[in-house]
């Protein structure tokens, strides 16, 4: 027999595939790759958690545009067949809303374990930056999402959303026209919300996905601040070790996920009326709650300028300094600690936190 | 004699003040009212109830009801009979004064051309107005009900005649018993009323569209309907129940033993809400009131109970089910809507009932039935569903819990492996 014959079928196709692409390079460069052991280790799975929760939504998205019909005469009616109709419809449908909020709330713990571990700083700027995009592409999903149901809350949250638009000094009308394609939020804001929910913002979320995925594998992981002088002392492969866990942490989400969706299962209200008033619990989602509330509390005017206005500006300016936060912060790039962020940081997420609460509790 | 010339002059002294503001301002003198509000209660109560009301928002004033000379300054004079002047109308009188102008019909087009001018000509086919040609004058004229200053449209809520307010102002004479007496009929209609379902919904729920005095009894041709045309005055709402009931057996046995129609099982003044029991062979039901064990209406009665009594337990039974499943978040708006139709049926099975024909009752009640059955099993495949799906989540739970546990047993295997090398 030639040793041809001999190779088990996983080498026969290790080598088929190795004489037509460059595989050892990439398993080399992965079982190469280190990450570094320590007490922080764990913040580490969020942006893989992240991502999980990203392909989910990917799939059970491209499921639901199966059945999904926009259109204000439509939207409402589909869905309800959905969920009623289909089989597994209903799962399907509360799997992509659970999922939806999961994955921005572990986009934001990814976010916040990035900043106060300053791993954000050099050479990493723009794996922050892209992660930043990535962050407001996942609110400007949601936001979008929310809509397509076209039931009652999400009709009265939309309207009060784009209102806020609205505010933006000069270019708050157009903007606001832009979105709802003309002055109410009609059937035309709902087809322009579907095109920018399932086309638009996959199309650059993936652009900007890859980038970020791209700068994170040719960087390798953050280093604990201070320990890059010397290597750490404790690290585990890549591969298999960290996949491995990766994959173990995405089965329990997995099941957390479908504990969710099944005794919680995502309600659909009273289809959308806007020639009714605004039902009681007017709301936007929870990741917007802390934005929303600071609005409620602001006064109507404050100096010479309209309360919201100053409010949709400081918020403004807030995320920009928070995208440029690697480019301000000086200390961490020669391995130290800024006292100072880590209270800015502290204080933004016990402010987040407070307010999201107060929005609850007062709605 | 000298206060009470002395009390004429200064009247006529401001009412010549009066009118000669007026006649700066051009408005024509009117010296009734003038002196009306110079002599101050009671003189003037009708003055103000006057210039408020229909007549005298549209410039019509006391001298077109009671003659006289309003130019004039003179008391006298004004109120001569030579300038036409009548007084206060005699009782007989009235309905001929007010139909000088509501009778004509080029006259009152131009105020409100869809009013009717024959009010009058029904008011003489009235018992009122047959009562007062023989010269009773105890019974309702027009002001008796409109009153004389201070008419107010039919449609101004404050007004006697309102829909809201005819039980009331019937009441006045017809529920006085001392007023009443010698005309040998009762006066216990407006308590009967009040406490009917018609009465419950205009006086208590002051509901427009339920009916009032007038709507069974006419207002103008006020008169009370007659056993054969019973139904004819109830089908005016309840158009369905009296075509059932004119074509059924009943009619001509109620005919003939001079029993009136509705009023028989329903009563007249105080219509009670229906229900379920009124039918069939129990101790409540009205059937009973002629038929009895053995005959055939006996047995169609109860079998048209059974009927309606089935497609209500299921009907009932549906709803229990919707919320059972609605209980365990599942959706059931579809459902809910499904049995509105029930309802529906069940409404029109209990309508079909006066057509005294148990094989229409029973085709009718088939329908609802049917779909009261189809909502108790989709509810219960839902109820079912929520079993399954939960039964569904721990298989696939135990499986990607097993999974998860093989791959931590997989990952400390390597590790260990990985520690030795």
């Amino acid at each position: 027999m030639s040793p041809k014959h001999d190779a088990t079928l996983k080498e026969r196709t290790t080598r088929w595939m190795q004489e037509r692409y460059p595989l050892d390079k990439v398993t080399g460069f992965a079982e190469k790759k280190q990450v570094p052991l320590y007490h922080g280790t764990i913040w580490y799975y969020f942006g893989g958690v992240t991502l999980f929760l990203f392909l989910i939504q990917v799939v059970t998205g491209i499921l639901l545009l199966f059945y999904y019909r926009t259109g204000a005469d439509q939207a409402y009616e589909s869905v309800r067949f959905l969920m009623t109709e289909v089989q597994f419809g209903w799962l399907i449908r509360s799997i992509h809303s659970w999922s939806a909020n999961l994955m921005v709330f572990a986009a934001f713990v990814h976010m916040f374990s990035v900043y106060f571990t300053r791993a954000y700083r050099k050479p990493r700027e723009f794996t922050w930056v892209t992660g930043m995009l990535l962050l407001l592409l996942a609110l400007a999903f949601g936001f979008s999402g929310y809509l397509l149901p076209w039931n009652q809350l999400a009709f009265f949250a939309t309207k009060v959303g784009t209102d806020i638009v609205g505010v933006v000094p000069v270019a708050g009308d157009f903007m606001l026209n832009l979105l709802r394609g003309g002055p109410n939020v009609t059937g035309a804001t709902l087809s322009r919300f579907f095109g920018f929910h399932i086309a638009l913002f996959p199309g650059i979320f993936t652009i900007i996905l890859a980038v970020h995925l791209l700068f994170v594998q040719v960087q390798g992981m953050s280093h604990p601040l201070g320990a890059e002088e010397q290597a750490p002392d404790k690290t585990m492969p890549f591969f298999p070790n960290f996949v491995l866990r990766d994959l173990l942490l995405w089965l329990i989400v997995l099941n957390v996920l479908a504990l969710l969706a099944v005794f919680f299962p995502w309600e659909l209200g009273q289809k959308a009326d806007p020639f009714t008033s605004a039902p009681a619990g007017i709301r936007p989602e929870w990741y917007f709650m802390f934005m929303f509330q600071t609005l409620k509390f602001l006064p109507a005017h404050i100096l010479a300028l309209e309360g919201e206005v100053v409010g949709v500006a400081g918020f403004g300016i807030a995320g920009l300094l928070w995208i440029l936060v690697p480019f301000l912060d000086r200390k961490s790039e020669k391995g130290r600690k800024s006292r100072k962020l880590t209270y800015i940081g502290l204080v933004i997420v016990i402010y987040i936190i407070v307010m999201t609460i107060i929005g609850y509790v007062l709605s | 004699m000298k206060i009470k010339l002395l009390a004429v002059s200064i009247v006529m002294s401001v009412g010549l003040l009066f009118s000669f503001a007026r006649g700066q301002t051009g408005q024509a003198p009117n010296t009734c009212v003038d002196c009306h509000t110079m002599l101050g209660a009671p003189y003037d109560s009708i003055v103000t109830a006057q210039q408020s009301d229909i007549h005298g928002t549209n410039d019509i004033n006391c001298v077109d009801c009671h003659g006289g000379d309003p130019t004039s300054m003179d008391p006298d004079q004004a109120m001569s009979a030579q300038a036409g002047f009548i007084g206060k109308p005699d009782h007989e009188e009235i309905t001929q004064l007010c139909a000088k102008c509501h009778s004509d019909a080029s006259y009152m087009g131009d105020f409100d051309p869809s009013l009717p001018v024959d009010q009058l000509a029904k008011y003489k086919t009235s018992v009122h107005g047959q009562r007062l040609a023989q010269g009773d004058a105890k019974v309702a004229e027009c002001a008796s009900c409109h009153g004389a200053h201070g008419i107010q449209s039919v449609k101004d809520p404050r007004a006697a005649v309102y829909p809201l307010n005819v039980a009331y102002t019937c009441n006045k004479c017809h529920g006085d018993p001392e007023y009443m007496a010698g005309y040998n009929i009762p006066t216990d209609q407006f308590q009967e009323y009040q406490q009917s379902v018609h009465g419950i919904a205009v006086l208590e729920n002051k509901d427009l569209g339920a009916p009032t005095c007038n709507d069974c009894h006419g207002n103008h041709g006020a008169t009370p309907p007659g056993v054969t045309s019973i139904s004819q005055v109830c089908g005016t709402c309840h158009a369905l129940n009296q075509q059932l009931f004119q074509g059924s057996v009943h009619e001509s046995v109620f005919d003939m033993m001079d029993m009136p129609e509705c009023e028989t099982c329903h009563g007249n003044h105080e219509v009670k809400p229906v229900s379920d029991a009124m039918l069939g062979t129990g101790v409540r039901s009205v059937c009973m009131n002629c038929h009895a064990e053995g005959d055939e209406g006996y047995e169609t009665a109860a079998r048209m109970s059974a009927a309606i009594d089935s497609l209500s337990t299921a009907y009932d039974s549906a709803q229990v089910m919707i919320q059972t499943a609605s209980a365990k978040d599942m959706p059931v708006e579809d459902l809910q809507f499904n049995l509105r139709k029930v309802r529906q049926d069940l409404i029109q099975t209990r309508t079909m009932i006066h057509s005294f024909e148990l094989s229409r009752v029973r085709d009718e009640k088939k329908t609802g039935y049917q779909a009261a059955a189809d909502i108790i099993r989709q509810a219960k495949s839902l109820v079912r569903e929520y079993y399954y799906r939960r039964t569904g989540f721990g298989i696939f739970t135990l499986i990607i819990t097993l999974l998860a546990v093989l791959l931590y047993l997989k990952i400390r295997q390597i590790e260990r492996k990985q520690q030795r090398e």
